[in-house]
């Protein structure tokens, strides 16, 4: 697909270069609003689970992990909740808004994982553990993007309805009832949250593969010098 | 397609895409001390002005077969700083107050001559941890109706003998599920239960099951919330 691209020639040197306009405004303020609010609902999510961390009977109460508490948000249970109560809205209101924006400017179609990119994530991720040479990029995201930023919506999504039907186990009985009750539900939320952060973590390490120009972009929105050419 | 720019010109179109991302940066208030508790008092509000809109007065709670009933001594027991309250249970009565036509104590006796209901439904704690009990007792809006409550006013708050308080809004109140409890699993209330009486609101997290209940008082503004969400937590806390 077509993006805005342009041609930018060195005052100095005269060197001609390409730069493409990636990532309009709304989509980099989503995610950096995301980024924060995903730090504090993790953060005070780890807190949270401190107080009660299993999955199964009270008595007797089998712990699953003892997170350690300079790894969680909050302070106390009372303090990790006034946070992630609140960060949730902002968690919410930036992933309406991006879903929104995506959907009505048309711009999921660089972005949104379809079944044409399926044949194309497997050589990918053989490129990636260097068991095969890598494909040629044609546009902004490759496959193996397309399926993890879809991915990533998809968690999203996921971890406010997981959040929802352990809040009000009560006004939204039914969203428990789908997940199998209030205890799967929970952990649920709590898997999806593991999920997320295998997703990070994947991003974070792309991040710093592709370098400074790639990561500019996610600010600026333009990427300077792409791999591909735009058309 | 592509137009043509110098890296000068180019410099300020980023730069200016940058500094539109400004906004992201009003979120470091939530790290400025001063601000931070405002903020999040704030934001607390906001979800418990949510939680009141999705409150529902028609709505029931979830109900359970007796098979799924936790076992009663595994049915946690969490007093926070008061083993035993030294309730003189033969003296005991309920002490009704503030925007009612019948003010004054009433005995368990005239309690427990109202219709008595019993439910099977989820305690769900703050913690995270729940359990399914069985709850017997008449419902807090025909105890409402009982001592002449105004229906306008907007709290019910109680007062109880281990010094913990709570409050419901007017609408949780009069839902048919809240109960004024005095049995567990078919038996009289023990000690560690909060006998002689004590809430049991399954649309309510479970801070707000107030045990050893001594004083009702009906009103319209609130002043003090509950033991724990005067520490910090939900004040409204519907499930």
């Amino acid at each position: 697909m077509a993006s805005r691209a342009i041609e930018i020639e060195d005052v100095k040197t005269g060197e001609v270069t390409e730069a493409v306009y990636e990532h309009p405004f709304v989509v980099r303020l989503c995610h950096w609003v995301n980024a924060v609010s995903l730090f504090v609902m993790v953060g005070s999510g780890f807190q949270i689970f401190r107080a009660f961390p299993s999955f199964g009977a009270k008595i007797p109460q089998k712990d699953l992990l003892n997170w350690p508490k300079s790894f969680a948000l909050g302070g106390w249970l009372g303090g990790a909740l006034q946070w992630h109560l609140t960060f949730m809205w902002i968690y919410i209101a930036t992933g309406l808004l991006y879903v929104g924006y995506q959907i009505f400017s048309g711009n999921y179609k660089q972005v949104l994982f379809v079944r044409r990119d399926l044949p194309g994530v497997w050589p990918m991720v053989r490129h990636y553990f260097f068991l095969g040479p890598k494909p040629p990029v044609r546009e902004a995201y490759n496959p193996l993007q397309k399926h993890a930023y879809t991915s990533a919506i998809g968690l999203g999504v996921l971890s406010v309805l997981t959040g929802f039907a352990i809040w009000k186990p009560v006004q939204f009985s039914w969203l428990a009832w789908l997940m199998g009750g209030f205890h799967l539900a929970r952990l649920w939320h709590f898997l999806i949250m593991w999920a997320m952060l295998a997703f990070v973590f994947g991003h974070l390490v792309m991040v710093v593969l592709h370098g400074w120009n790639n990561f500019v972009s996610m600010l600026t929105g333009w990427k300077q010098d792409p791999e591909y050419r735009s058309e | 397609m592509s137009s043509r720019t110098d890296s000068h010109k180019f410099k300020t179109i980023s730069r200016r895409e940058l500094l539109k991302l400004t906004p992201v940066v009003a979120l470091g208030a939530f790290a400025i001390p001063r601000l931070q508790k405002p903020l999040l008092k704030t934001g607390l509000g906001f979800s418990d002005w949510a939680s009141a809109r999705l409150f529902r007065s028609g709505h029931l709670a979830p109900t359970f077969a007796d098979s799924s009933l936790t076992p009663f001594n595994q049915f946690p027991v969490n007093d926070y700083d008061v083993d035993d309250p030294e309730i003189d249970f033969v003296k005991w009565t309920l002490t009704v107050t503030g925007e009612v036509q019948k003010p004054g104590d009433y005995t368990l006796a005239q309690i427990q001559a109202l219709p008595k209901f019993t439910q099977n439904t989820r305690h769900v704690c703050v913690e995270g941890w729940d359990v399914i009990g069985r709850f017997g007792g008449v419902r807090l809006s025909d105890f409402l109706k009982m001592i002449g409550a105004d229906p306008s006013a907007r709290f019910v708050t109680v007062e109880c003998a281990d010094d913990y308080y709570e409050s419901l809004d007017m609408a949780t109140a009069m839902h048919p599920q809240s109960l004024l409890c005095y049995e567990m699993y078919g038996q009289p209330l023990t000690r560690e239960h909060g006998a002689p009486l004590r809430l049991s609101i399954p649309t309510k997290i479970g801070y707000k099951q107030a045990k050893y209940l001594t004083d009702l008082k009906v009103s319209h503004v609130l002043e003090k919330v509950g033991y724990w969400e005067d520490q910090g937590y939900s004040e409204f806390y519907g499930l």
